[in-house]
């Protein structure tokens, strides 16, 4: 297997790459320069500026097309795989029956500020998303969406008051980090709340979020854009039942 | 504009606006028999109290929290207020009022309800002082007749609207001015997010707000007082758009008066459905907030648009035309005129549906010719945004081609970049450029563009019709308040005895007296 690509204009290892941006300069001969040193900077060369126009009194735009230097390794690329295999509503379904013998609990909800429940009704409203059913849909899974704007403490306590088994929370608003923090309260807020083997399966969802980041914002799991609900149920699955006894391991060591 | 271009049935067409009506009734005998903290918070903006605590809680909360511990709510706060007022000696005006409201907030000032020659007293001090605000919002009114006809309204309709939402007022401000430089005829500033559930109004000028700026009286004045120097630049009247929903619709919508905002988004349901608001504090706060909209001129923009981010766009087509009809009903009897009706709708059907731009003409056209007078409002994809930005380009495109074809009259920028970062520079730019390429090239295609007699932009305009009145039927076996407990608009359930604020409704007591609904139910000519 190949081990090193470069992005493809037309041709196998042309690098040619296209790239948009805004410089704080009014339109001029200085500013193409400037926009083509920028290009230079990013790896772009040659390169060349093929659209700028102002924008308002101090603006410019900028389209650039060109040849990036940089190599791609790919056996230093790190990424989340899927480590759990995906399962149909109707597995999900006999496999909660079958081994957890009770409905298995979720609790969702948007905390914090945010308003935006667009992501967490794509995952728990019977509705789902692009013709995939929401987890509302599976007979099996007992779900409580909160809805938006969500205080921490009422999402603990919902969690408790419904026996949660996963808690999913949704966060769309990055201004200033917002997701990140809300996310961490979350985290420390079931820590402090629940012994570790009570405490529910913490996953966040959101577009802006890095996969790799569950360490740092202390839960178990953390989906990124285009998450579909079955993917979800799935990790359910895995993660309170299929692989119950390798969690239970790792809380005890 | 009223061509007939679907051939709907009049008949059909006047049975859905009555059916409309019927559901609407009872919840406006309701709206009319119970109130507010909110709406009492307004009488006391009207009356000129501002300001707020150390803790930046306003006067108008504090004044109103004690009234409510001493006598309750079910009078209304004026008389209690204006009573309080004359027993400790202090005079009717706003300095003094705001006086009072620190001296109850100390707690040394206790509430009674006032009883024979003072009850006529005191409703002539709330009256005449709540007169002094209403007739600050006339003034504005005036002023904004004289600005249009100075400057001149944007040259072509849909007006173009942009959204700002840096949350710091000063950042805010110049890209409001560089937006309507680039062709903005209508700014809107979003609210900073959250700014919806609390029961107060901050105060003074904001720099902090997430993904949005707060509203207060001081950044509404801020930002007109901008737009008009951009009015005067570009020689047009440049509107400033808010948002009147949430916990203290009332109050904002009173600011907004105060302040010549433009328009306000101000939908029926909205704060129900999408933010979980007790439906009776909502209909109660929505019916004031109207009446005070209609007095100041400003047009309100309605949601329906939300409905179909949550609900399929093809199915659920008929609830947005049932929420407009009921939008339209209740705006008529709070006084709005149809000019003020800034109805909304939106290009939500997905892209990958074949027949997608037939259906989403269809739905666009029914809404026009539905509500011929409406400036109405049409509203960008956003849920089929996927983060591609050229195919959200070509959408946009798309969009704006609906919004020339069937007469639009405010047209929402959309952007490609929707779903992936607050707006750029750039984005913005693009976007324009998008809208003005397609007004531009096929802005008056709505003359030529006239639909096949039974074709499919026909039958399916029919179809969602017949269907909204189904649904219409329906909510009015069932009740409005019904239909919404049981989750018929974007899906969601919202029983009336539940959702955050219902602690603020009180019902009316006997001898309840609020002088702004007095003078708003007033027709503007007997009032002086």
């Amino acid at each position: 297997m190949k081990t090193v690509v470069r992005p493809y204009g037309d041709t196998t290892g042309d690098g040619m790459t296209q790239v948009s941006f805004t410089l704080p300069l009014p339109h001029d001969k200085k500013a193409e320069g400037a926009a083509l040193q920028l290009a230079a900077k990013m790896g772009l060369e040659p390169a060349m500026l093929v659209h700028a126009k102002q924008m308002g009194d101090g603006f410019t735009f900028f389209v650039v097309y060109g040849s990036v230097r940089h190599l791609v390794e790919l056996d230093k690329v790190q990424v989340v795989e899927r480590d759990f295999p995906l399962l149909t509503a109707k597995e999900v379904n006999t496999v909660v029956k079958q081994k957890m013998r009770r409905k298995l609990s979720v609790v969702g909800a948007c905390i914090g500020t945010d308003a935006h429940t667009v992501g967490i009704d794509a995952i728990l409203n019977l509705k789902g998303i692009a013709g995939e059913k929401g987890l509302e849909y599976y007979r099996e899974l007992k779900v409580v969406n909160m809805g938006a704007q969500i205080t921490v403490p009422e999402l603990v306590a919902a969690a408790k008051a419904e026996k949660a088994d996963a808690v999913l929370v949704s966060q769309v608003v990055t201004q200033r980090d917002a997701h990140l923090h809300n996310t961490r309260e979350m985290s420390a807020a079931f820590r402090e709340a629940l012994p570790a083997d009570k405490r529910p399966l913490l996953i966040v969802g959101g577009p802006r979020f890095d996969e790799l980041m569950t360490d740092e914002l202390g839960v178990d799991r953390i989906f990124g854009r285009g998450t579909t609900p079955r993917e979800v149920a799935s990790y359910l699955v895995h993660a309170l039942i299929t692989n119950k006894a390798e969690r239970k391991k790792a809380v005890a060591a | 504009m009223s061509s007939n271009k679907l051939g709907l049935d009049p008949a059909l067409v006047h049975r859905a606006r009555a059916l409309a009506a019927k559901a609407g009734r009872p919840v406006v005998d309701m709206a009319r028999s119970h109130t507010t903290v909110s709406v009492e918070r307004a009488v006391l903006r009207l009356a000129g109290v501002t300001g707020a605590d150390p803790d930046g809680i306003p006067w108008v909360n504090r004044l109103v929290d004690a009234v409510r511990n001493d006598v309750g709510l079910g009078h209304g706060v004026a008389l209690p207020v204006f009573h309080a007022l004359a027993e400790h000696g202090l005079e009717p005006t706003a300095a003094e009022l705001t006086l009072l409201a620190q001296k109850a907030a100390a707690g040394s000032v206790r509430f009674d309800l006032p009883s024979g020659k003072a009850v006529t007293a005191a409703k002539k001090a709330s009256r005449r002082q709540v007169a002094a605000g209403i007739k600050q919002i006339d003034r504005n009114r005036a002023d904004r007749d004289k600005m249009i006809k100075r400057y001149g309204d944007p040259k072509q309709r849909p007006w173009i609207y942009l959204i700002v939402a840096t949350g710091d007022i000063y950042e805010d401000i110049p890209q409001a001015q560089a937006a309507a430089r680039a062709g903005a005829d209508v700014i809107a500033v979003i609210r900073s997010t959250g700014q919806s559930l609390l029961d107060y109004v901050p105060e003074g000028a904001t720099r902090e707000g997430f993904a949005g700026t707060y509203a207060t009286q001081e950044n509404f004045r801020l930002m007109r007082a901008a737009l008009d120097e951009s009015s005067k630049e570009l020689g047009r009247y440049v509107r400033l758009t808010n948002y009147a929903s949430g916990l203290c619709m009332p109050e904002i919508a009173t600011l907004a008066g105060l302040q010549r905002l433009d328009m306000m988004l101000n939908d029926s349901m909205y704060g129900i459905l999408f933010r979980d608001i007790n439906p009776i504090r909502t209909f109660v706060d929505q019916r004031f907030s109207r009446q005070i909209h209609a007095r100041a001129g400003i047009i309100i923009n309605t949601g329906e648009d939300n409905y179909l981010t949550t609900a399929d766009a093809v199915e659920a087509a008929h609830t947005v035309t049932v929420s407009q009809l009921l939008n339209e009903y209740f705006a008529h009897e709070a006084g709005l005129a149809d000019w003020q009706l800034g109805l909304g709708h939106a290009f939500e059907i997905n892209p990958d549906l074949p027949e997608s731009f037939r259906l989403e003409l269809a739905h666009a056209l029914l809404a026009r010719e539905l509500f011929p007078d409406a400036p109405l409002k049409w509203m960008p994809p956003t849920k089929h945004m996927t983060g591609d930005v050229f195919r959200g380009n070509l959408l946009d495109g798309f969009f704006n081609l609906v919004g020339a074809l069937t007469g639009q009259g405010i047209l929402l920028v959309g952007m490609m970049t929707e779903a992936v970062v607050t707006p750029w520079l750039s984005d913005r730019d693009i976007a324009l450029q998008n809208v003005r390429y397609v007004l531009g090239a096929a802005g008056n295609l709505h003359e030529d563009f006239v639909p096949a007699p039974d074709g499919f932009i026909q039958r399916r305009a029919h179809q969602v019709l017949d269907e909204a009145i189904d649904l219409l039927e329906k909510i009015e076996d069932d009740t409005l308040l019904n239909a919404i407990a049981d989750g018929t608009f974007g899906i969601m359930k919202r029983p009336a005895d539940r959702g955050k604020g219902l602690d603020g409704v009180a019902k009316h007591d006997d001898g309840y007296y609020n002088p702004a609904t007095e003078i708003l139910e007033t027709p503007a000519k007997e009032e002086q």
